[in-house]
Formats: structure tokens, sequence, C-alpha cells
């Protein structure tokens, strides 16, 4: 079983290509398309409080509670008056996303898809994209569309900010999957708590989505770069799950 | 219709009570309709497009409710509109109003007529859940812009010793001058905040469907609405 997430969009095809594009990194999660409202065969562009309820209903059958992501304003809204309708028990099983619909349902299906409880899968969904500032999405768009690598990181080194102990280290991925979606939400998901800025190849350490976006394979170099009270820790952890690839064969 | 026993007010002010509710949201689905037009339009200007159109749909579903019998209280007629309009109006207005109608009916309790303090109450009940829904503030360009006035005038009329129907002409009266106010604001919520600096210039569509709202509750009282 796993945690359920509802996809809550004013677009019926927002909601089902979320779904879709989750689902694929996602296969054992239960996702639901919440999408549109009643009118125009169903394809009405707004929010649907019944199709929200209803959507929460289905995706908590996987008993291990259900995470909520949605688009613009009057989503929210719809999904916190449904949340506001439930008893007290079905209330507690469910969270409230703030994060980026699409960045954050496919992180929050990677992270379901592991296991997780459902606090770490609202983590991760919300932990996505911290901002939609373009400035910082930057690093996502280039490492994504250029080539990626290790040189990148090396280069910025020395612009890094930060208090605290700083450490640093490199390992190369011996796994035959690389970083692919399930390391990459168990690195972020084992650096979120701590103390520490932390950067893999010059991407934040503790988003999933930005560690995906880098695309390394098996051989390539993983680069880490920490500053903080916790920055040794963070070294140690992801050096120990490159190190033993994952648990994933080589 | 149902005449109470504790006959407060001297004068031959209308008894609010479960007639006047359904006639308040009969009289707000034909003020919508009429105006359809002009909500659709002045959110064009500055959002989606949708207000009117949504609004309409929500009255009318609301028309159809109210066609298949009569709640008991004014607070049931007002649940049963939050209801509908929750499940029917599909933009941001249907969780607002939503919320708006479920506070002002939760403040009635279960009374069968409603005093001038009880309206002055269930106004403010209703602001402050638009507040708490939608996190908008005085200002923003948004309905909280003529709910507020509202709230305020008829709390003034009320503690000034108004009759009920009075209360309610005079927060039909400020929410109306609310909405006007909001014409030089530049938004700060909702899909006109995307537009920044070119959101002025028009009047904002929640703001100008709550003092339709409101005027067609005092009118069904036999308000005076200037």
């Amino acid at each position: 079983m796993s945690v359920g997430l509802v996809i809550v969009s004013h677009s019926r095809k927002i909601a089902e290509g979320v779904v879709e594009l989750a689902a694929q990194m996602a296969p054992d999660v239960v996702l639901v398309a919440a999408g549109g409202a009643d009118g125009d065969g169903g394809a009405r562009i707004g929010t649907s409080f019944d199709r929200v309820q209803a959507g929460i209903e289905e995706a908590s059958g996987g008993g291990d509670g259900v995470v909520v992501l949605t688009d613009l304003g009057s989503a929210v809204m719809t999904a916190e008056m449904v949340l506001e309708f439930l008893e007290p028990d079905a209330r507690s099983a469910v969270r409230l996303a703030q994060a980026a619909l699409v960045e954050g349902a496919v992180a929050a299906a990677v992270q379901a898809q592991g296991g997780s409880s459902i606090d770490e899968v609202l983590r991760a969904a919300e932990g996505a994209v911290v901002s939609i500032r373009p400035e910082e999405l930057e690093p996502f768009v280039s490492h994504a569309a250029a080539a990626p690598g290790s040189e990148a990181a090396g280069s910025r080194g020395a612009a890094s900010s930060g208090d605290g102990p700083r450490a640093g280290g490199s390992w190369t991925l011996p796994n035959e999957m690389g970083l692919h979606a399930r390391p990459a939400a168990a690195l972020a998901a084992g650096l979120a708590d701590l103390d520490a800025e932390i950067t893999v190849n010059g991407v934040d350490g503790k988003s999933v989505m930005l560690l995906m976006s880098l695309g390394l394979g098996q051989g390539r170099t993983v680069t880490v770069e920490a500053s903080g009270p916790d920055a040794q820790a963070a070294l140690d952890f992801v050096g120990q799950a490159v190190e033993s690839g994952f648990g994933e064969p080589s | 219709m149902s005449v109470e026993g504790t006959a407060g007010d001297a004068g031959a002010a209308t008894t609010l009570d479960t007639a006047w509710a359904v006639r308040w949201m009969r009289d707000t689905a034909q003020v919508v309709s009429e105006n359809r037009a002009l909500l659709i339009d002045l959110d064009r200007a500055i959002g989606d497009a949708d207000h009117g159109e949504n609004l309409d749909r929500g009255f009318g579903a609301v028309l159809s409710k109210l066609d298949d019998g009569t709640p008991e209280t004014p607070a049931a007629v007002l649940k049963l509109v939050a209801m509908t309009l929750m499940s029917t109006v599909g933009g941001a207005a249907g969780p607002l109003y939503g919320t708006a109608f479920l506070r002002a009916a939760t403040s009635l309790g279960d009374a069968t007529a409603v005093e001038p303090s009880g309206v002055a109450g269930m106004i403010a009940a209703a602001r402050d859940g638009i507040v708490a829904r939608g996190k908008a503030e005085v200002g923003d360009k948004t309905m909280v812009d003529a709910w507020t006035p509202a709230a305020e005038a008829a709390q003034t009329a009320a503690l000034a010793g108004a009759t009920a129907p009075e209360v309610l002409a005079a927060a039909a009266n400020a929410a109306h001058a609310g909405a006007v106010a909001t014409e030089p604001l530049i938004a700060r919520k909702g899909r006109a905040s995307y537009l920044g600096e070119r959101s002025a210039g028009h009047q904002d569509p929640g703001a100008v469907s709550t003092a339709l709202i409101l005027q067609a509750a005092a009118e069904a009282a036999g308000g005076e609405v200037a």
C-alpha cells in the first residue's frame, strides 16, 4: 500500500496529464485526477467540490493517507473546503500540499512509490520546486537542457555562500540506472532534515526534481558541496548512498 | 408566513423569516441573471471572464433546489445555497460564496426570524468566512472590499437601533460604494493579480456581485436601497 495522490486542476486535461506523467514513475501509486467542473461535457474550466471530494475518497483506498496537489487559487480554496467537510479521522490522513503542481506531483508520486509516509510524501511535493522565481529555476533549466556534468559544479564552487563548516567530495555512480527517480528521492529525503546548504553538481540536493534533472547515468561523477552545521553528515550520507549504488545492481 | 410571538420592532418592518430568505435567494438569482453580461465583461477585463456565467449557473441551481422544497429556517435556506454554490459554481466564487453563506447560516442558528443584531452578525460572519478562505485583505481589489464596509455599516446601523430591513439596506449601500471604490485599485489577490497595474481602471466583479446579492437581501425585506 502507499500514499495516494489527488491532482486538482481547473482543467480536466491538465489533471489527467499530470496523473499520466506521474504514473510513469510510480506505477503502484493511486493517482486520481480531479480536474475541471461540470458543464461542457465535464470539460468546463473550473474546480468541482464534488470531484475533489470523490477523488480524495478514491485515493484514500490505499489506507496510508492522501496528499492533494492543486493549481491556481480556487482549486486551493475548493480543496480546503472539502477538507473541512471531512470527518476528523479522515481529515487526519489528508494533506494539502503547497507545491508547484507538475513538479510536486512527480516528486510526491516517486516518494509514495518508495513506500514513504504521508508527511514524507508531502515534503517531497513541497520541496520539488521551492519557488517559481525564474532565477531559481535557472539551474534546473540549464542542467536539463545542456549536457549535464560535474564541471559546472566545480567552476562555481568558489562563489558559494553559507555559514559554518564546509565539506565536499566526489563519487562515481556505480549502479546501472544512475541517479534516477528512486535514488534521487532517497537522497533528497535523507538530506531534507539536515541543517546545511547542500548542492549536488550545482543543484539543490534537497530537491528530487533538480537531482533528477541532472540526468546522471552510471559512471558519472557526483560532486557534493555542503556548508552548515550538518555539512559533514550530509557528505557522509551521500557518500554512503552512492558507494552502495543505492542498493541497486551495478 | 410564520408570525412570531416576539413582536419586537415598532412599525411595520418586514420580518426576516424563512420566506424572506427564500425571496432573497430568488431575487439574487434574478439579479445575477440580469447582470450576467455585466459581470462577464468586468471579469473579462481583469480575470477569466467566467464570473457572470458561473454565478448565473450557481444561483440557477439554487432556484431548482428551492423549487424542490422550502427549508424550515433562514439558516437552512442559506446552508442549502452554500452547498449548491460549492458544487455548481466552479470558479473562485464557489468556495468563497459557499463559505460566506455557510458561516452566515451558522451565525443564525435555528432562529425563525432574524433580528437587526442578527443581520449584522450574519454579514460579519460571511465577511470573516471569505477573508479566511481567500486570505484577502481590504484594498486587494476583491469581494472583501464590498463585504467589509457592508459588515461595518450593518453593525453601525444595528447599534443605532435600525430595523432589520434598514440594517440590510445600510449594508447594501455600503457594499455598492465599496464595489465602486475598487475601480482604481491594483489587484493583489485572485486571477486579476497577474495583471498588476493593468488591473486598475475596472471594478472588481466579485465586489460588484456582492453588492447585487446584498441589494437583493435588502429589497426582499422591503428595505430602501439608494
